[in-house]
């Protein structure tokens, strides 16, 4: 099993008297009001998942991250882990060594504080998401972002509710799972859409190599049009009950979210699951797109620049069902031409299920299109 | 003399003009743009085979609280 990224691995949860009295400073803190997206960052970094960090970037890593893709000490990280302030809360926090982040009224975390500094959103958004497109999302929200930051060291007082508690393992756990289940090699499969039988045999094909398959949904905000994260976990269950060895394949969530980078939020989600405990991460095509901003295959070079991440990609390129060979197949396996291939896509896909329909059993098993249809909402703000 | 941030990410490593001129030719028609961006490259992946050294951030207790919640969600049996 691979060591915690940075050979560090991070537990910034607080227990027992400790907590108690956090809890109690809490009061008496300035409180940083924080989003959803926010109290994600901060339980990710406590549980581990973002390994090694222990806090949001101070200057010198966030300027390292946007120029090179690197930590201060070389250790490889694409995506800024940063905490944006308003003037009131620059205000509030003038002078102090810690604040209270707060989440709906209630206190999350303690920050201390090592650091409040300005940093230059344009390179940022340049460099990470490699546009200046702010029809981008993740330019979008880095354009729309105050501009000062605020760094340091966290301490998670609570942690938030979720409808996923069931699936919602920390590396802690995924480690000792994997162990018991006597897996030394697990290949992780990151997504953000149902799945189809190229989904599946993709995961197949990775397991036959590997001792293990670790479905891991990202759980978390995402664009209009994705699928709702309930959707996304109801379809995998389908598939698993039906179609996967229970001591072959284990699923849980990812509660991050989706940031659309691309080739370097590619690294930043391998990175995750080398800290899960994953030897192995499958890329895809296109993954972490959106749009038409990134080449194809870029999330697949990318780790080029890599030799040092500690996990090993696994690269796949597009499958499709084709008719002839009666299987899934590949530009690599099948001789046979575009008549024969049935594609898929994504985007039919939703418009099928949107307009009520079933997608063909070449394409959705039929338990999970049931689950699907089973469901009274599908997208993300409606949409489809 | 002020120094630039820039100036101050990167440092020189002395290795043989010979050696230099090696990687240089070998380098040639590659992604590499530099032969300095190449050894970077190669010393990162030496150094990435030495596995990383560090402690779990558990200890044997937390590992049993740890399996006890796994059999209650049903991960293990």
């Amino acid at each position: 099993m691979p060591s915690f990224h940075g050979g560090r691995g991070i537990n910034r949860v607080l227990a027992g008297v400790e907590r108690q009295r956090a809890l109690e400073d809490a009061r008496s803190l300035p409180a940083i009001e924080i989003d959803r997206d926010m109290v994600m960052d901060v339980e990710s970094i406590a549980f581990g998942i973002f390994s090694p960090l222990t806090g949001f970037l101070g200057k010198d890593d966030l300027q390292s991250v946007v120029e090179h893709g690197r930590l201060a000490n070389d250790v490889p990280w694409t995506i800024p882990i940063v905490l944006d302030l308003d003037a009131d809360q620059i205000d509030r926090i003038k002078g102090k060594e810690r604040a209270a982040l707060v989440y709906q009224g209630a206190p999350v975390a303690i920050l201390d504080i090592e650091d409040v500094y300005s940093f230059d959103k344009d390179e940022a958004a340049v460099n990470v998401y490699g546009t200046d497109d702010i029809k981008h999302p993740g330019v979008a929200k880095t354009i729309a972002m105050n501009g000062t930051l605020v760094s340091g060291p966290i301490s998670l007082l609570a942690e938030m509710e979720t409808p996923f508690k069931r699936y919602a393992l920390k590396p802690i756990e995924t480690r000792v799972l994997f162990k018991e289940k006597g897996w030394r090699t697990v290949v992780a499969f990151q997504t953000r859409n149902v799945p189809h039988i190229g989904h599946e045999y993709l995961q197949k094909t990775a397991l036959t190599f590997a001792d293990g398959l670790f479905i891991n949904p990202l759980i978390g905000k995402k664009k209009p049009g994705d699928f709702l994260d309930e959707v996304i976990v109801r379809s995998y269950e389908a598939l698993i009950e039906n179609y996967y060895l229970k001591a072959k394949a284990v699923m849980a969530v990812l509660q991050t979210e989706m940031r659309y980078a691309g080739p370097r939020e590619a690294i930043h989600h391998a990175i995750m699951r080398k800290n899960f405990g994953c030897t192995h991460f499958i890329v895809g095509r296109d993954h972490a797109g959106v749009g038409s901003y990134y080449d194809p295959f870029a999330a697949q070079k990318i780790f080029d620049d890599y030799p040092d991440i500690g996990i090993v990609p696994v690269f796949f390129n597009s499958f499709f069902y084709c008719t002839k060979c009666g299987s899934v197949s590949n530009e690599k396996t099948c001789p046979h031409d575009d008549s024969y291939r049935i594609g898929f896509s994504g985007t039919k896909i939703r418009q099928i299920l949107a307009d009520g329909g079933e997608p063909p059993a070449e394409v959705m098993r039929p338990e999970v299109t049931r689950a699907l249809l089973e469901e009274e909402e599908l997208f993300v703000e409606g949409h489809g | 003399m002020n120094t630039t941030s820039e100036e101050n990410k990167f440092t020189s490593v002395s290795i043989p003009a010979p050696l230099f001129n090696k990687i240089k030719d070998r380098i040639a028609g590659t992604g590499f743009t530099s032969v300095s961006s190449y050894v970077a490259y190669i010393l990162r992946e030496v150094l990435a085979e030495t596995p990383e050294t560090g402690t779990e951030p558990f200890d044997k207790e937390d590992e049993e609280r740890v399996k006890d919640r796994l059999r209650s969600l049903g991960y293990l049996d």
